[in-house]
């Protein structure tokens, strides 16, 4: 394995740190998951584009030494679709926020899931707009007090991965990013795995989300208020799940966060499709032209 | 292996074609190899005919994306694999695409999009032509940039003009809006589809040099232009894109007003200092001409047709077509004010290209003008009347 350093030298752009990201942010975290996948799965970085929308997570591209794409705000997906489709040879990771992702982009995210393209959706969830100052997000819990719900939160919020399953993507875990070994253990499965794939991580924003003071009351959190859905919770609590489509779409059960793999399946991705249908329509044409039409 | 031809796709060679139909031509000969797009009337049957093409070419690909924005949004993504990409839309959804139009511009990423034009605005009169965009092809994106449209007025020079779309856009790295109108887009008329080895392909300048001398938009590596040359994905240069503003080595640079200004001006000039290639007109009449009438578009046929008339009746009257709508031929409309007594400016809106006339004639002659607004085309009488207003 190789060490950090040699990662660093490797896979990321020295001239641009110290990064932009704050003290305690969880970003630089996922940012050497990253690292530590691609390395493990040898990605050649010459055929690796990083796409992403606007907001703090969006950032990350511009960080590694691949391609990077740093689109508009909410459109990360829209675009890796159009990247993806045009070059299959491609490894197409898109970092993304829940303000990105499932505020203003959440239609290109459902609809890029439904076509299956085979790109890999890293969502660093963390509760709220930090770029912008701690606006209230999409999955921002109920109850709590932001910029914009300085009178507490009413609104219901949305649990990504089952909004990912939902739609039909064929890869979804959830974990923080105090589960350092998952992450990257989920990384490679979503890299490698066809199809549409969906890695959401919550992550600590000491600055705007403010749930906590310290940065490492994060990591307590983290660690020991989840229950992992792919182990102890899948048989004991599932059906419950999704009898009450409510809980379904909420980020917490019996108020510890939901982790772990949520989905894994397998179905054929576009590329595949659309390459069958290629030969098909094309040999057609063929035989209709000799047919003298 | 078997792949089809464009030549062998393309058949007959000579139809009875509709302008929609001209440019889905005019984009597969000028190897457009992906389009996304989003149904709008009155542009739909452009998405249609993609849909029915592209999947039989060579690296063809198609997608009818979920809404406007991202069917632009993946074109400009597609286009960093060095393929030529295009959209088509009408009004509503060409006020969606602004934003992404602006990142085409900052990331200086070749596209071409079709403006089918109907009357706005809102959802207006979505099946009746209209001259409602062209200020909003201009200055339709926020913030200080520069951008190049073209209009046809014909199905023949449709196809044309799409193909020159292409090739202006890749050389300038820019994104090109070619508009059309909803007259145009659904007028049959005789087509003759040129060979592939008939139409000129200007293609992008690709990166060759060493990769630690490269540095994504820095000119000058191999020819004198403000355009760099153009990296693609899947390539030893690893580029970074942003729509910050950014420096010669594509990284953020937010603070300082020198890069922003030095970025920003370059985009204005690498068009402005090429007018001379990218501007085409057409004039005729002008030389004796106390009056001329300039139009463009739909518009500029009927206009045609009143000219005749006035002619025959012994009116010094002559014709300016815009046929690059963006870059403005400034310099010619100056020169022209300088000889003639009185420009009249056709359109179908109530006044757009008129004030750019009015702007660049300086006061040297007069500028009238005929509006024709809610899918009314001019007719050559009512143009006939404007030319025999008396000059004041």
């Amino acid at each position: 394995m190789k060490t950090v350093e040699e990662l660093r030298e490797k896979y990321l752009r020295k001239d641009l740190f110290p990064s932009i990201f704050c003290p305690g942010c969880g970003i630089g975290q996922i940012m050497h998951y990253v690292v530590r996948a691609i390395d493990d799965l040898e990605i050649s970085q010459d055929n690796l584009v990083f796409v992403s929308g606007i907001g703090c997570s969006s950032r990350l591209p511009a960080y590694f030494e691949a391609y990077g794409i740093h689109t508009l705000h909410g459109r990360a997906l829209a675009y890796a679709t159009g990247i993806k489709v045009t070059n299959p040879d491609l490894t197409v990771i898109v970092f993304t926020g829940d303000g990105d992702l499932a505020a203003i982009g959440l239609s290109h995210f459902l609809h890029a899931i439904r076509r299956n393209i085979d790109i890999t959706v890293i969502c660093v969830n963390n509760e709220t707009y930090g770029m912008t100052g701690g606006q209230v997000s999409p999955t921002t819990s109920m109850g709590t007090q932001t910029k914009t719900t300085p009178y507490k939160n009413i609104e219901h919020s949305f649990n990504l991965s089952f909004l990912a399953k939902a739609a039909g993507a064929t890869y979804v875990a959830r974990w923080t990013t105090a589960h350092s070994m998952q992450v990257i253990k989920s990384i490679k499965k979503g890299i490698q795995k066809k199809g549409l794939t969906f890695i959401e991580l919550i992550s600590p924003c000491p600055t705007s989300n403010k749930r906590f003071d310290n940065p490492t009351d994060y990591l307590d959190y983290f660690l020991n208020e989840t229950i992992d859905y792919s182990k102890s919770c899948k048989d004991e609590y599932s059906s419950h799940v999704f009898k009450d489509l409510d809980e379904c779409f909420t980020a917490h059960y019996q108020g510890k966060l939901i982790i772990g793999e949520i989905t894994d399946l397998d179905k054929p991705d576009y590329h595949t499709l659309y390459k069958q249908l290629k030969e098909k329509i094309k040999n057609e044409f063929w035989e209709k032209r000799s047919k003298g039409d | 292996m078997n792949e089809i031809p464009v030549d062998e796709l393309l058949k007959p060679k000579i139809q009875f074609a509709t302008g929609n139909e001209a440019i889905v031509y005019g984009a597969l000969l000028a190897n457009c190899r992906f389009f996304a797009g989003y149904p709008i009337t009155p542009a739909s049957e452009i998405l249609e005919m993609m849909a029915e093409y592209l999947p039989l070419l060579e690296d063809g690909y198609f997608l009818q994306m979920e809404d406007e924005i991202a069917s632009i949004a993946a074109i400009i993504g597609a286009s960093w694999n060095n393929f030529r990409t295009m959209t088509a839309t009408s009004g509503p959804g060409f006020s969606l695409m602004q934003e992404n139009i602006g990142y085409a511009c900052m990331t200086e990423t070749p596209c071409v999009i079709v403006d089918v034009q109907r009357s706005g605005p809102s959802t207006g009169q979505p099946t009746k032509a209209a001259q409602g965009d062209t200020m909003e092809v201009r200055w339709g994106t926020h913030g200080d940039h520069n951008i190049i449209a073209l209009y046809p007025n014909s199905v023949q020079e449709s196809l044309w003009m799409t193909i020159r779309a292409f090739n202006l856009a890749d050389k300038y790295r820019t994104p090109v809006i070619l508009l059309s109108d909803a007259a145009i887009a659904h007028t049959r008329e005789k087509l003759v589809i040129p060979k592939q080895n008939e139409v000129d392909i200007i293609g992008r300048v690709p990166v060759t040099i060493e990769k630690q001398k490269y540095h994504p938009f820095r000119t000058g590596y191999t020819h004198p232009t403000k355009v760099p040359e153009m990296d693609k994905f899947g390539n030893q240069y690893h580029t970074y894109l942003t729509g910050l503003t950014h420096d010669w080595k594509a990284l953020p640079e937010t603070d300082n007003p020198e890069v922003h200004e030095r970025l920003i001006r370059r985009f204005y000039e690498k068009i402005e200092d090429n007018k001379d290639d990218i501007v085409t007109y057409e004039k005729k009449y002008i030389e004796d001409a106390d009056i001329i009438v300039v139009s463009y578009g739909i518009s500029s046929r009927t206009v045609n047709s009143a000219i005749e008339k006035a002619r025959e009746q012994g009116y010094r009257v002559g014709h300016f077509r815009l046929i690059t709508l963006w870059p403005f031929p400034a310099e010619k409309i100056l020169d022209l004010s300088l000889e003639i007594k009185k420009f009249i400016v056709v359109e179908m809106n109530l006044g757009q290209m008129y004030h750019s006339v009015v702007e660049f004639s300086r006061g040297n002659c007069q500028v009238d003008n005929l509006f024709s607004i809610g899918g009314k085309i001019p007719s050559p009488k009512e143009i006939l009347k404007i030319i025999k207003k008396r000059i004041l």
